[in-house]
């Protein structure tokens, strides 16, 4: 109820254009060869704020994510990221990260000799074991069984996920962009997952929740819709929800946004 | 010459690469200090003969384990050279007894190495379902100036089995050329891991070899290898199917950075219908992905490269 009530105020502070913006991005294009990967894609992300990002296989949704990390080869060909009122359209991913922006990838990577607490501690200005055990322990990761493990092949993509989320959550970051945190999960520990998700907003760190499950993103203060490269539609999760299940998932064309709604 | 200084400062060498030099005075544990040919401490426990016997240039080393005998601790030899030049041969005669256990820690230190060679050649036979570790570790100086040459030939009998683990990671490699041969009988394990960091002008060459004769044989052979500025790695891996169900596998990863050069060859043979040898080898630089993570994390470039290597070759 409280949290339904502090979405809603975000939701009114928002439109009333009250809320500290954290996050600017003003019309980013970026293209790969050929192909237009985001198309003048603009929102902003308040202080505090879950912002989902919706939408179908190949919208460009993780190419988003890239961009608003950093990531090598995602220099967007024009447009501006603004963070904390600081430019960062041009910094490195570590240059980023140093101002309070992570991210967990979809497909995490894996560390061969990298044990686990090492890495679950990796951005944390705090260290020691027991910290990093009770991450684990918050991802539903048996402590004595990862406890002497390596984040290496070993592991599932599951748990690897699993253990990401514990490192993003560790660095307790300004914004954690999340790059649908939900898929490969076990269904036991999707409620940890939530919980992690929610723990960032409640000491004051905004998320970018990007998902292709109309599901995940109910957790959102706010969403966009993103089709094509476009963020054509942001507002409340229930609307975005609703005009996803209504358009674009009996959409027989996934590349462009459906001309009939006005888009 | 002053033994006991010479005895000091190899310790003080062997501490350097890692080594624990407590163990040197524990009546449990089994030790033997070579430097150059001159043998400046050993100590044996009930069930272990080490026989050495100087050379011009070295040492001859018979290793006994007798039948029956589980060593509880791992046998420590130190090998090294101190001065900036020298030749150090060590001819080793192992042969670890039936149902036996044994696990060597060697380290080889070389800490002042300008113009220094160290050969080893090893001729190694487990007899029936006995356990071989051997673990070798390198102390390099800065110079570069070091030639290693180990080579091993390794019989396991029926059921034996034999774990390698050869690292050269600290300090300048010189010129690294490993060449180790297995033969497996019946039912045998063996697993073969070589890690080096190569840098400067470096060059590291890597021979294993396993031949997989027994039915049920087992083998794998793998080698983390990173090199650097002008560095060359070659690793060639080679394993050979004869036995029924026997099964093989290889795996290579090669990092390469810089204008370094890396070479992966790996060589599988079958000989028989129901034995199975895969392999996987990569050489690239840096993950991409890995490197990306660990930047997110707050790390520069240059210290997620250094994290992501010695993670490899830890």
């Amino acid at each position: 109820m409280k949290e339904l009530k502090k979405k809603g105020r975000i939701q009114e502070d928002v439109a009333a254009r009250q809320l500290y913006f954290m996050l600017k991005i003003e019309e980013l294009n970026l293209k790969k060869g050929e192909k237009q990967i985001l198309n003048n894609v603009s929102f902003e992300v308040a202080d505090g704020e879950i912002f989902g990002v919706l939408g179908t296989n190949g919208a460009g949704k993780s190419s988003l994510a890239y961009v608003l990390m950093g990531s090598f080869g995602y220099v967007p060909d024009s447009g501006k990221i603004t963070f904390n009122g600081i430019d960062i359209t041009h910094k490195t991913i570590n240059e980023r990260a140093s101002l309070g922006i992570t991210m967990a990838w979809q497909e995490p990577a894996r560390f061969e000799g990298m044990p686990i607490i090492d890495f679950i501690l990796l951005g944390s200005k705090e260290k020691g074991h027991t910290l990093a055990e009770s991450y684990m322990d918050n991802m539903r990761l048996t402590v004595s069984e990862y406890r002497a493990r390596q984040v290496d092949k070993t592991l599932s993509g599951g748990e690897r996920k699993k253990i990401e989320l514990a490192s993003v959550m560790a660095m307790k970051p300004k914004l954690a962009i999340l790059d649908e945190p939900d898929s490969g999960i076990d269904m036991l520990s999707q409620e940890a997952v939530i919980a992690m998700i929610r723990g960032v907003k409640n000491y004051g760190g905004s998320v970018i929740l990007v998902t292709h499950d109309e599901e995940v993103v109910k957790i959102a203060d706010r969403a966009a819709l993103m089709c094509s490269g476009i963020t054509f539609k942001v507002g409340a999760p229930a609307e975005i929800i609703e005009y996803y299940k209504q358009h674009c998932k009996p959409c027989p064309s996934k590349k462009y946004p459906s001309k009939e709604n006005g888009n | 010459m002053d033994i006991s200084k010479d005895y000091q400062m190899m310790l003080e060498a062997y501490q350097k690469a890692e080594g624990n030099p407590e163990v040197f005075s524990n009546s449990k544990v089994a030790h033997l200090v070579v430097h150059k040919n001159q043998v400046l401490g050993k100590h044996l426990v009930p069930g272990l003969k080490i026989e050495p016997k100087e050379t011009k240039d070295g040492i001859d080393l018979k290793i006994r384990v007798l039948p029956d005998i589980m060593l509880e601790y791992p046998v420590h030899l130190c090998f090294g050279v101190l001065p900036k030049e020298g030749k150090q041969l060590i001819k080793i005669d192992a042969e670890v007894g039936e149902n036996s256990k044994v696990s060597i820690l060697a380290h080889c230190v070389f800490p002042n190495a300008v113009k220094v060679q160290h050969v080893m050649e090893a001729k190694i036979r487990v007899r029936k379902n006995g356990f071989y570790e051997y673990n070798e570790v390198h102390f390099h100086g800065d110079e570069g100036g070091v030639v290693v040459i180990p080579r091993a030939k390794v019989i396991l009998e029926e059921g034996a089995r034999l774990t390698t683990n050869f690292q050269l990671t600290h300090g300048r490699v010189g010129l690294l050329d490993i060449d180790y041969e297995i033969e497996g009988g019946k039912d045998t394990v063996s697993e073969m891991l070589a890690k080096a960091y190569g840098y400067g002008s470096d060059k590291i060459i890597i021979k294993e070899r396993c031949s997989l004769v027994g039915d049920g044989a087992r083998g794998i052979i793998k080698s983390r290898v990173a090199v650097k500025d002008t560095a060359r790695s070659e690793v060639y891996s080679e394993i050979k199917a004869y036995g029924k169900n026997s099964r093989g596998h290889v795996d290579c990863v090669e990092i390469v950075q810089g204008k370094a050069q890396a070479r992966a060859v790996p060589i599988v043979d079958v000989f028989e219908e129901s034995a199975k040898v895969t392999h996987e080898a990569a050489i690239g630089s840096v993950d991409k992905k890995q490197m990306e993570t660990l930047m997110s994390r707050g790390l520069s470039q240059e210290e997620a490269v250094d994290v992501i290597i010695k993670g490899m070759l830890k």
